[in-house]
């Protein structure tokens, strides 16, 4: 066995490593020198600091996207350009959601907070760029600990704890389930390398202890991107946590969930999808994929109606977009899986938009319930104008990225089998249960734009802020209407996946 | 300047009033009323240029249309910026331009968050302008959906009566009828290979039979919806009756004929076959809703009510014509689509900012004698009702006789049932014309001593409204539309020729 390339690894790492360094450097900070200061001042420093770190990581990844791809390690390490742009991607992810834990109060664990931020970053970044089981485990693991972490930050308030309680033991299950998924993988084909995986099955065939064990990965999984029926902890854990927080789980963790997720399906188990068209289903995990679709679909859009929270109701809805992205991953094809990485960027830049704007607000609101935002238009016009293309995007209407991402879905499972439409059934229950969340997102919006405020004071919010949520609002709208530059660069790196 | 250019300037003027203060109301009326004249000017600039040039336009090219603009938008899927006008669209986009000119006269009185009423009214504006000129499936979807949401915010925040519930209803019959119509899409984007979405090139490919059997429901009655087909139209009254003045005007004047526009271009274009099965289906369902709706409308109490039902059992001859699949009823369902739309346009005014915003009671009961105090509101309510009715001398007659004629080629019966209509629509427009503006001494009396008698002024002889006068807004684009309904009436050939020029080369496309 030949010495690991050292220098090789550290270097495809290198933005990883920055980013503990920043972490470090951030607790070291609070420890040493930030004790005694105010809270807004900790918070604005140790926020910069991460943000100085964030920004330094963007240049070895932008040099990634430039080079070949490297596959380290027997596949533990995969940089490419795909992966790196991904990891791009979770970088600008978590600076906003430090842009948008600055003005929020976390508590007295200023450091802790962010440096738990950043750690959860890498390993959403590791679990892009890796196709190897035990990486992937690890790093799952890796950010689901510093998630629920982070959930419990609200240390006094009993809403937190026990989202933070509900989180971990749901999450804790799903990993087991997962890891006895894997080590069945593991058990039957020797192989904790995806691709050698997909070997040993197109040259064994299916065996039906591996399809049991597929049923576990895909349990896991599906708890971790909170699809029915294992989606029960994501209203609490949304709701609970401080709103900083559920905007990086809902959007983060869902990116880096769903890579790796479609990374799994498509190179370790494309043999095994079966066939979920009309008429002709045939077991597999696209048939698996498509009760999970229909029941998260129906389900969460169903459950959001009658939420008075506005968090709980969002979180109802990513209920709902995990269903239509299910339905872009099972038609397994290379525009299927181009518009669910297109849809999952749009969908986590409007999230983290969404819940910023509740950030902003709800503290200086008096609260997230519907109520709270009553009249807001007339308190903070700009804001609202923004959570009124947030809201608009992910309801999916023109020209915003929620629209086109929605329609590129939607379009990609038809064009699977244009013969007999054998997946339209899944885009027809897709589309009416996309009409059916313009209701609720309307009342969101009734209660911002139409009803009249409690008292017409002026909500002023930190410029910082506003800059960096009208940016997200300004690349939503870009998406939307000028969504051709995206799918041609995603387009054709999909076919590495 | 190119006629596309009305949409660009609307959305220009959208964006142009969010940027100012929110306190220089004065300023903010007269960029929307500049914008919209701006927009209405291109139009019609378009309009008579076009209508000079069309019958060479056709001879040369084999086809009516005038490409604006066509420019790749987004090539993966095959999708075109396409912007082109026939002799179909243009009338059309001339009715939003007028409607859109005159609405902002009617909202001149709005006083309360004036600056975001009129972004989003210039922002539905813009979205009907493009959709009436899209010549892509996928950017005629775009507008039909962008143009959705502004009318729930006009609605929900300016309207009267129960206006978030009829906001939400529209909303969501909207949404549904949209949704019907992304399937059709797909699925006729994919049948036809999935290259374009380009209307005229999907024409040349058109679906296998029997496939057209089952899209041609989904896109027609998706967008049919919004036309107010029976029995869904049940959207329209509540959601006309909801809203704004303005509001109302788009709605019933433009919105509604965006829905059978579309049915016209996107359905019965690209699905000649399944246009050819489900004709008899559509021909029947709308001589129920023009007797539906006319019935209807006669038994209301609620004067508003009224012209929402009536716009119902309006759409409905456009509808029927468009099924008779012959020159004369076609080219009368177009024209009934502009005519309806000054006609409804002119309705709403009258009874919505006319009557209602000074009276605040839409009650028949408790209306009446207004002639003597705003006469202006009585002259226009004549004119639009002699028009609604279908006097000769007045653009609804031209249309609906064409659209009678029309039908009677195809079957005696489909005019018989639609010309019941006609002596209904008479009685409750001559009932409403009565009870309103004559009518002052026995039943309004009646109901003004069961309320208490605080209204009444002056002893008898003198009338009990104490109203503010008519102003020049009103004035100016009330004659606006009436002369529009007189001059289309006794000059139909203005519109009519190069509507029935476009409509042959349609008939003659068909297999």
């Amino acid at each position: 066995m030949t010495a690991a390339p050292y220098y090789e690894v550290f270097k495809a790492l290198s933005a990883e490593a920055m980013l503990v360094v920043t972490a470090f450097v951030a607790l070291a900070l609070d420890l040493v020198s930030l004790r005694r200061a105010e809270m807004k001042t900790r918070s604005r420093t140790l926020g910069t600091v991460a943000i100085v770190g964030l920004l330094a990581s963007v240049i070895p990844l932008w040099l990634q996207v430039r080079q070949d791809s490297v596959v380290l390690l027997g596949g533990t390490l995969v940089v490419n350009e795909l992966s790196a742009i991904f990891n791009l991607f979770i970088v600008v992810l978590t600076l906003l959601t430090v842009v948008i834990s600055m003005g929020f109060d976390v508590g007295r664990h200023v450091g802790e907070y962010y440096a738990t931020l950043l750690f959860g970053a890498i390993g959403m970044m590791l679990l892009v760029s890796t196709e190897e089981l035990i990486t992937i485990f690890v790093a799952l693991e890796l950010t689901s600990v510093c998630l629920y972490i982070l959930t419990a930050f609200h240390k006094g308030e009993l809403r937190s704890q026990e989202a933070a309680v509900k989180y971990f033991m749901f999450g804790a299950i799903s990993s087991a389930f997962l890891l006895f998924g894997l080590s069945y993988v593991y058990g039957l084909t020797g192989a904790t390398n995806l691709r050698e995986i997909a070997k040993v099955i197109q040259a064994n065939g299916a065996s039906p202890l591996m399809a049991v064990g597929l049923l576990f990965i895909i349990v896991g999984f599906g708890f971790k991107v909170a699809v029915v029926p294992f989606h029960l902890w994501a209203p609490d854990a949304y709701e609970g946590a401080p709103t900083p927080v559920t905007a990086f789980i809902a959007t983060g963790s869902k990116v880096a969930s769903f890579f790796v997720f479609a990374k799994i399906l498509i190179i370790g188990f494309g043999g095994m999808a079966g066939s979920a068209f009309w008429g002709g289903f045939n077991s597999g995990w696209t048939m698996l994929l498509a009760v999970t679709a229909v029941a998260s679909m129906v389900l969460g859009n169903c459950m959001a109606i009658v939420q008075r929270n506005v968090k709980r109701l969002l979180a109802y809805s990513s209920i709902a977009h995990a269903g239509y992205i299910f339905v872009g991953l099972l038609a397994a094809t290379q525009s299927g899986t181009t518009s669910v990485l297109f849809y999952v960027i749009v969908y986590a830049l409007t999230n983290m938009g969404a819940f910023g704007v509740v950030a902003a607000l709800s503290t200086r609101a008096g609260g997230d319930d519907m109520e709270n935002f009553n009249g807001m238009a007339r308190k903070a016009p700009f804001l609202s104008l923004l959570m009124l293309v947030f809201i608009l995007s992910l309801a999916g209407i023109p020209p915003l990225g929620g629209f086109f991402g929605k329609f590129y879905l939607f379009a990609a499972a038809v064009e699977r089998d244009t013969q007999n439409f054998g997946l339209l059934w899944l885009v027809v229950i897709g589309i009416f249960m996309s009409a059916v969340s313009l209701y609720y997102y309307l009342i969101l919006l009734k209660h911002i734009y139409v009803l009249p405020p409690k008292e017409d004071v002026a909500v002023a919010t930190p410029t910082y802020l506003n800059v960096a949520l009208a940016a997200t609002a300004l690349a939503v709208i870009l998406l939307g209407v000028f969504p051709e530059s995206l799918l041609e660069l995603l387009k054709p790196l999909v076919v590495h996946l | 300047m190119r006629t596309d250019w009305s949409i660009y300037i609307s959305f220009l003027g959208a964006g142009l009033i969010m940027l100012l203060p929110r306190n220089s109301k004065t300023l903010i009326r007269w960029i929307a009323l500049l914008t919209g004249v701006v927009g209405l000017l291109i139009a019609l600039n378009g309009y008579f240029a076009y209508n000079a040039t069309f019958s060479g336009l056709i001879r040369s090219q084999g086809n009516g249309f005038i490409t604006l603009t066509n420019v790749p938008w987004i090539p993966a899927l095959g999708i075109h910026y396409h912007l082109a006008l026939d002799g179909i669209n243009y009338p059309l986009v001339v009715l939003n331009g007028f409607v859109c000119v005159t609405g902002i006269l009617f909202s001149w009185n709005i006083e309360e968050r004036v600056k975001e009423f009129f972004a989003f009214f210039l922002t539905l504006i813009a979205a009907v302008y493009g959709m009436f000129m899209a010549m892509d499936l996928f950017l005629l979807f775009v507008s039909y959906e962008l143009a959705i949401i502004p009318k729930y915010f006009i609605i929900a925040i300016w309207g009267s009566t129960r206006k978030e519930y009829g906001a939400m209803k529209l909303v969501l019959y909207s949404f549904i009828g949209s949704a019907l119509v992304f399937i059709g899409v797909l699925a006729l984007f994919f049948a036809a290979g999935g290259h374009t979405f380009g209307i005229l090139e999907l024409a040349k490919h058109p679906p296998s039979p029997e496939l057209q059997r089952w899209m041609f429901p989904l896109l027609f009655v998706g967008f049919a919806v919004l036309a107010g087909i029976w029995p869904l139209h049940t959207w329209a009254p509540t959601g006309h009756v909801a809203a704004p003045t303005a509001a109302s005007m788009l709605l019933a004047g433009v919105v509604m004929k965006l829905g059978s526009y579309a049915c016209f271009r996107a359905a019965m274009l690209l699905m000649p076959q399944g246009l050819e099965y489900w004709k008899w289906w559509i021909a029947w369902i709308a001589v129920i809703g023009i007797v539906y709706g006319a019935a209807v409308a006669f038994v209301q109490k609620d004067f508003k009510f009224i012209i929402g039902y009536s716009s119902v059992s309006h759409m409905g001859f456009v509808l029927l014509g468009l099924a008779t699949l012959n020159v004369r009823g076609m080219s009368g369902a177009v024209l009934q689509m502009f005519s309806h739309g000054i006609v409804a346009s002119l309705l709403f005014a009258v009874v919505g900012r006319m009557v209602y915003d000074r009276t605040h009671t839409r009650q028949l009961d408790e209306l009446g004698g207004l002639r003597q105090v705003i006469p202006f509101a009585f002259w226009a309510f004549l004119i639009a009702g002699a028009a609604s009715m279908g006097l000769p001398g007045f653009s609804g007659f031209v249309a609906e006789i064409q659209v009678l004629i029309g039908a009677f080629s195809m079957s005696p019966w489909l005019a018989a049932g639609a010309g019941v209509s006609i002596p209904i629509t008479a009685a409750y427009i001559l009932n409403a014309l009565h009870k309103v503006f004559f009518a002052e001494e026995e039943h309004a009396r009646a109901a003004l001593d069961k309320r208490g008698h605080d209204h009444g002024h002056g002893g008898a002889g003198e009338s009990r409204w104490n109203l503010p006068p008519i102003t020049w807004p009103e004035v100016t684009a009330g004659t606006i539309l009436m002369s529009l309904l007189v001059i289309v009436g006794i000059y139909p050939s203005i519109m009519l020729n190069m509507i029935t020029a476009n409509v042959e080369l349609f008939l003659r496309g068909l297999p």
